[in-house]
């Protein structure tokens, strides 16, 4: 059966329109939540400015273990907490739920990466010019890790382009939706072309604009 | 100005514990330029960082203007911080600031209005002479650029305190002249008590009125630095003097002395207004005796003269007795034997 093209270039709009707001409303989501915990992870580590074993080992424990989890197995595994949040577990909220949780994990461990990198002399040297540790978060490690942590985030969107697939295909909507429903189950060959160059084009765009962003801010 | 009073402190590492900081007490005065000088692992760095409280002790107490600054609360410490200046070995810049950002940032943490700010920033960059380079960054700046950023820096908050971790270890000699020249123009201009660590003993020499000397944690000689170098005590001491100041011509050049026949040498020390004195020529010439200058120098160390000379005698033997007796009881004189000459 072949796809009325007249028609279903409207379809198409509307999944583009529901992946970018899965990819973009998880990326600031997850960003806020992400950038806290890597934060929290790098300054309570062993000798940092608030060190905290407790809190550290905590925050490291939990994103040890739903990291490994592949994405598809843990939405479906939350299902239940996804339905008691956001009312259901069908549509494009009901996606942005698990992809903002597996998200804020994976960008606390890139922010706490890029973090570790920060030369230690100069969190030192704000210490010793009488910085508080919350002046230090926000005018000493935030400023000199920018630039990578863009990078870091452009990287993470990416994938996030990748989940918001997986999660179309139970019935997340979106291009995984329609990649999946047109594309694989009525073996449309056109329809999988067209979703699989959008999502290339959008790959490429999210990697140029974060480029663009942290050469500007890192002025190299 | 600075008190460290019995001060002790132990790293601990699973089951190793490193004393770094055993039981020093050293007391640092106002307008001092003192140094503390010391191998690598000596202590130095962590009793530095005891000034301002980057590392707490174990025991004892720091005193900073008489206040015991181990009681301060968090944010007192904080207050005093601001006016205990710090600049490191490797300048430690906020790469993501610019020359004028990092030197006002002190003073945004003082909460100095935005004009006031840029007034300071725009004079202390003239003070280190980088006026033009206020909107670089730090990574388009050379070693000693850098420096001088660090030293605007800690000045910015007019500290009555500078302490400087390795000022100068990563950059090179004239680049470090440069800097030191530009630390004693802060304890000048400014009155701020200067206390350097350094494993440099030119770095003593050149600009320090005090010195002390560290090995394994403990401080192991103190004074000023005139007397140090001129009779240093302990053996690493004397280690680090002769890094600066040869006062034995090299091996080779002593055997081949002996080999033709050479005298006795004696190490005359002189020092102060003794300098001034024809005293070598006075007493030989008395007592019918020749001397030879072998090897030696005269050197100006804290604006005083300080002469090291090797000198052989010719002349009768009970001659050069007396000539030697008299000599004692001016200047300090020792025969250089064959232990010290390196030649057993």
């Amino acid at each position: 059966m072949k796809v009325d093209w007249s028609s279903f270039w409207p379809q198409i709009v509307e999944a583009t329109g529901q992946t970018i707001t899965m990819v973009v409303a998880t990326l600031i989501f997850g960003s806020i939540i992400g950038i806290t915990i890597g934060l929290l992870l790098f300054v309570t580590r062993e000798n940092n400015i608030l060190e905290n074993r407790f809190l550290f080992q905590l925050l490291n424990f939990i994103i040890n273990i739903i990291r490994p989890i592949p994405f598809i197995i843990f939405l479906v595994a939350i299902s239940q907490l996804t339905r008691l949040v956001v009312g259901t577990t069908i549509g494009t909220a009901a996606a942005i739920f698990p992809m903002t949780i597996v998200a804020s994990f994976t960008i606390a461990r890139v922010v706490e990466n890029n973090l570790v990198s920060i030369d230690p002399g100069v969190i030192e040297a704000a210490q010793a010019m009488g910085a508080s540790p919350l002046r230090i978060i926000f005018t000493v490690l935030i400023p000199e890790a920018l630039g990578p942590l863009i990078l870091g985030l452009t990287f993470v969107s990416v994938s996030l382009i990748d989940f918001s697939a997986v999660a179309g295909t139970v019935g997340g909507g979106g291009l995984g939706h329609i990649a999946m429903t047109y594309g694989y189950q009525r073996f449309d060959g056109s329809v999988m072309l067209v979703t699989v160059l959008i999502l290339i084009v959008m790959v490429q765009l999210a990697q140029w604009i974060g480029n663009t962003l942290s050469k500007w801010i890192m002025r190299r | 100005m600075i008190e460290f009073k019995n001060v002790s402190k132990t790293f601990r590492s699973g089951q190793k514990k490193v004393e770094a900081v055993k039981n020093v007490s050293l007391s640092i005065d106002q307008g001092d330029i003192f140094g503390i000088i010391g191998f690598s692992g000596a202590g130095k760095s962590t009793l530095l960082r005891l000034v301002n409280m980057l590392e707490r002790p174990d025991s004892g107490a720091v005193h900073i203007q008489g206040i015991d600054i181990q009681k301060l609360s968090a944010k007192e410490l904080r207050k005093r911080r601001q006016r205990i200046g710090m600049i490191f070995q490797n300048f430690n810049l906020f790469n993501a600031r610019t020359v004028a950002g990092n030197v006002g940032y002190p003073l945004k943490l003082a909460g100095i209005p935005k004009k006031e700010r840029e007034k300071k920033v725009t004079e202390l960059l003239q003070f280190v002479g980088l006026a033009d380079k206020a909107k670089d960054f730090p990574d388009q700046l050379s070693g000693g650029q850098k420096q001088r950023v660090g030293i605007a820096r800690a000045l910015a908050t007019s500290p009555d305190i500078l302490i400087c971790d390795e000022a100068t270890s990563a950059l090179d000699p004239d680049t470090t002249a440069d800097i030191l020249k530009l630390l004693k123009q802060v304890n000048q201009d400014f009155g701020v008590t200067i206390l350097l660590i350094t494993h440099e003993m030119h770095v003593i020499q050149s600009i320090c009125n005090k010195v002390a000397v560290m090995e394994a944690g403990e401080v192991i000689e103190t004074g000023n630095v005139f007397n140090t170098f001129t009779n240093p005590q302990h053996v690493t001491t004397q280690k680090f003097i002769r890094s600066v100041q040869q006062d034995l011509p090299s091996k080779s050049i002593l055997e081949k002395w002996k080999a033709n026949g050479g005298k006795k040498l004696y190490r005359i020390i002189f020092q102060g207004d003794i300098t001034n004195q024809p005293i070598l020529s006075t007493t030989t010439r008395k007592h019918h005796v020749d001397f030879n200058i072998v090897y030696g120098s005269v050197r100006e160390l804290q604006e005083r003269l300080f002469g090291n000379l090797l000198i052989s005698f010719t002349g009768d033997d009970s001659h050069i007795k007396q000539v030697l007796k008299e000599l004692k009881t001016i200047v300090k004189i020792e025969e250089v034997d064959d232990y010290e000459s390196g030649l057993v």
